[in-house]
């Protein structure tokens, strides 16, 4: 076990998969010589050179649309959108391109991709680089999603989003990028499509994903001190969405609370909760809460934003009346 | 700006390449031409682009292209999927919705792909495939292959971003892509020229990107070919991308709903008389091959597209087991665990 920051660990992956298959490239606007904005991708550039880690101008469809045509003429690219609300100007080549082209062509192209961005709030940033736009990609059929919480689980999933031979959007969550946290030695892959109880109770199942995972863990914590029994998951991929494990925790405690950062309507959520209505209704012992950031755009103040995005204290707060 | 070129180097192209060229525009015109009376038969679904007219562009660049390199076009791509090699029954087959069409019946008329034969899709998004070419470009150059990209698209995708992203991004890094633009002086209904800065769409923005403003004449395929074959061996050569803008016209409305009403009936009358097949036959003839081989080839042609009409006319319809395949590569379309 090294520890290691969540930024940290992106690099570590790429390098992981790089030096293992010489069809992993990677694309992006500061990505090489600088190490990128956010200095996930610093040590590449020097470890495998301008033909295999390549700066791009500030041309996201020409990025997405590079990427998509290395990946079906046998190469893997990894892009990187600098900043997840770049997608939107870049998003044809995501929902008309990448995902449907498989599904229209009968399988006859084949498309592993993976597409990294720095995703949701925290920051500081203001409204257009700081949205939490998972639950855009969740809606396309045709796309993995996958969001981590923490350093190891960005390792080992970005390595299996690498080797995933469908396209796969990877949320790195902004405000985690300097938190550390213990990564197994040597070669890690990790599986989509899991995901990870981190904590059992009696009493409530909260589902998170990202940077709602470790609020929902201190939350957890602060319930505990009340005598408040809760059961954490970490969601880790919303397609494919790991319903089973959804299923069996809420089974067990007969509650379910979700905490996510995207704005309020047809957020992740929403999908967790009505396939818990639907198939886990006689398991459910009370209403199932959301709690969201409201249907806003983000504010930058940081009282503002602090009050946006769920917090701890509201975790604690909404849980404690659900219960109640 | 230099003058635009008009056309390449014009060494003697031989005639198995020209009846070959030939063959290509008198299938693309058949397949089309029966498109056209299988949509008014009900047996066509949904719409249809039809490239009538334009065949001597797509046949030039076939000819000019390498086995393995990589085509790319537009919804009006029928042409250029005859041009590498597709056989016109699977293409006519996916008009009709049919199991045995080239996507299986899962793409339709705008989506024709058959990457056995380096036809690689067909994109319905204006400016979406220049990219996605410069990307099988920077494969093929990353990979060592000497394959090329060539992308074809109309002149109404010079104004949409995507184009101008990929003209840079294809200069910066020297990709070995081929860039088309067939203007048929019309962005759907609108005359291309009444929305568009420069006169020529295409050639006049190349300067921009450090390119030679190419224009040929896209209703001779010799000169497209001569074009094509310079600009596929620059780009394989490792010289770096094209960009040629190639003057033609389409003979029928922007899609089946469009009876091109707009178009001034002169300058009708002055492109159909430049037919590019008509023009080509002349040509044949006045090289001296002989009209009954001509006549020939021209019975070949009939006699397949007659036989894919009644193969299409009796192919089954895909099955419900294929509703939810290939949206993944493990064959399924499973969201959930």
């Amino acid at each position: 076990m090294a520890e290691m920051t969540y930024r940290d660990a992106v690099a570590a992956a790429i390098a992981q998969e790089m030096r293992r298959d010489p069809a992993v490239v990677f694309i992006g606007e500061d990505v090489a010589a600088a190490g990128g904005v956010f200095k996930a991708t610093v040590g590449l550039f020097d470890e495998f050179g301008p033909g295999r880690v390549r700066d791009a101008p500030i041309s996201e469809q020409a990025i997405l649309g590079a990427t998509m045509g290395a990946a079906m003429t046998g190469l893997r690219p990894i892009a990187e959108i600098m900043f997840s609300d770049f997608f939107a100007v870049c998003w044809d080549l995501v929902v008309n391109e990448m995902a449907k082209t498989r599904y229209m062509t009968d399988g006859q192209v084949s498309l592993p991709l993976v597409i990294r961005s720095a995703n949701g709030g925290g920051a500081r940033f203001g409204a257009q680089h700081s949205q939490s736009v998972e639950n855009w990609a969740m809606a396309v059929p045709g796309l993995k999603v996958v969001a981590p919480s923490n350093p190891a689980d960005v390792k080992g999933l970005l390595a299996a989003a690498i080797r995933d031979p469908d396209p796969v959007l990877f949320f790195e969550q902004k405000s985690l990028y300097p938190v550390k946290g213990e990564v197994p030695d040597g070669e890690l892959v990790d599986k989509l499509g899991t995901a990870k109880v981190l904590r059992e109770g009696t009493d409530v199942t909260i589902v998170a994903l990202a940077l709602m995972v470790p609020r929902a863990l201190e939350a957890a914590e602060r319930l505990a001190v009340d005598g408040v029994s809760a059961t954490v998951v970490d969601l880790r991929c919303l397609v494919p969405l790991d319903v089973t494990t959804v299923l069996r925790e809420v089974a067990k405690t007969g509650r379910l609370v979700t905490v996510e950062e995207n704005p309020r309507l047809l957020g992740w959520g929403a999908e967790v909760a009505s396939i818990v209505a639907h198939e886990a209704f006689w398991d459910l012992d009370g209403p199932i809460v959301r709690i969201t950031t409201p249907h806003i755009p983000l504010p930058a103040a940081e009282g503002l934003e602090d009050l946006a995005i769920p917090s701890v204290d509201r975790i604690v707060a909404e849980v404690t009346q659900a219960l109640d | 700006m230099s003058e635009p070129q008009t056309v390449a180097d014009r060494t003697v192209l031989d005639e198995a390449t020209r009846l070959r060229i030939y063959e290509l525009m008198l299938s693309m015109r058949a397949l089309e031409k029966r498109a056209y009376d299988l949509f008014l038969q009900n047996l066509v679904k949904g719409t249809t682009h039809l490239g009538l007219g334009q065949e001597a562009v797509a046949a030039g660049f076939g000819a000019a292209m390498r086995a393995d390199d990589y085509t790319f076009a537009t919804y009006r791509g029928h042409n250029h999927a005859v041009a590498r090699g597709t056989e016109l029954e699977p293409i006519l087959a996916e008009l009709c919705g049919r199991a045995t069409g080239i996507n299986s019946g899962k793409g339709g008329s705008m989506h024709i792909t058959d990457v056995a034969h380096g036809m690689m899709g067909s994109y319905a998004i204006i400016g979406a495939h220049l990219p996605i070419a410069a990307g099988a470009a920077w494969s093929a150059q990353y990979r060592g292959t000497g394959q090329v990209a060539v992308c074809f698209f109309g002149d109404g995708t010079t104004n949409i971003g995507a184009f101008h992203e990929a003209l840079n991004f294809a200069v910066i890094w020297k990709l070995p892509v081929v860039f088309v633009c067939e203007n048929n002086l019309y962005m759907e209904y609108t005359p291309i020229a009444s929305v568009t800065a420069v006169a020529n769409p295409a050639a006049d923005r190349a300067s921009a990107y450090g390119l030679d403003p190419i224009i040929v004449d896209g209703n001779d395929a010799d000169a497209v070919y001569w074009v094509a074959a310079a600009a596929v061996a620059r780009a394989r050569g490792g010289h770096g991308p094209s960009l040629i803008e190639a003057k033609t016209y389409r003979h029928s409305g922007h899609s089946r709903a469009d009876p091109a009403k707009y178009r001034p009936s002169e300058e009708v009358d002055a492109w159909m008389a430049r037919d590019p097949i008509d023009l080509y036959r002349l040509r044949l003839l006045g090289l001296g091959v002989s009209e009954d081989r001509l006549v020939a080839i021209e019975g070949e042609v009939g006699v397949t597209i007659d036989a894919a009409t009644e193969a299409v006319k009796v192919a089954p319809f895909p099955g419900v087991e294929k509703l939810d395949t290939e949206l993944w590569a493990d064959g399924g379309s499973s969201w959930r665990r």
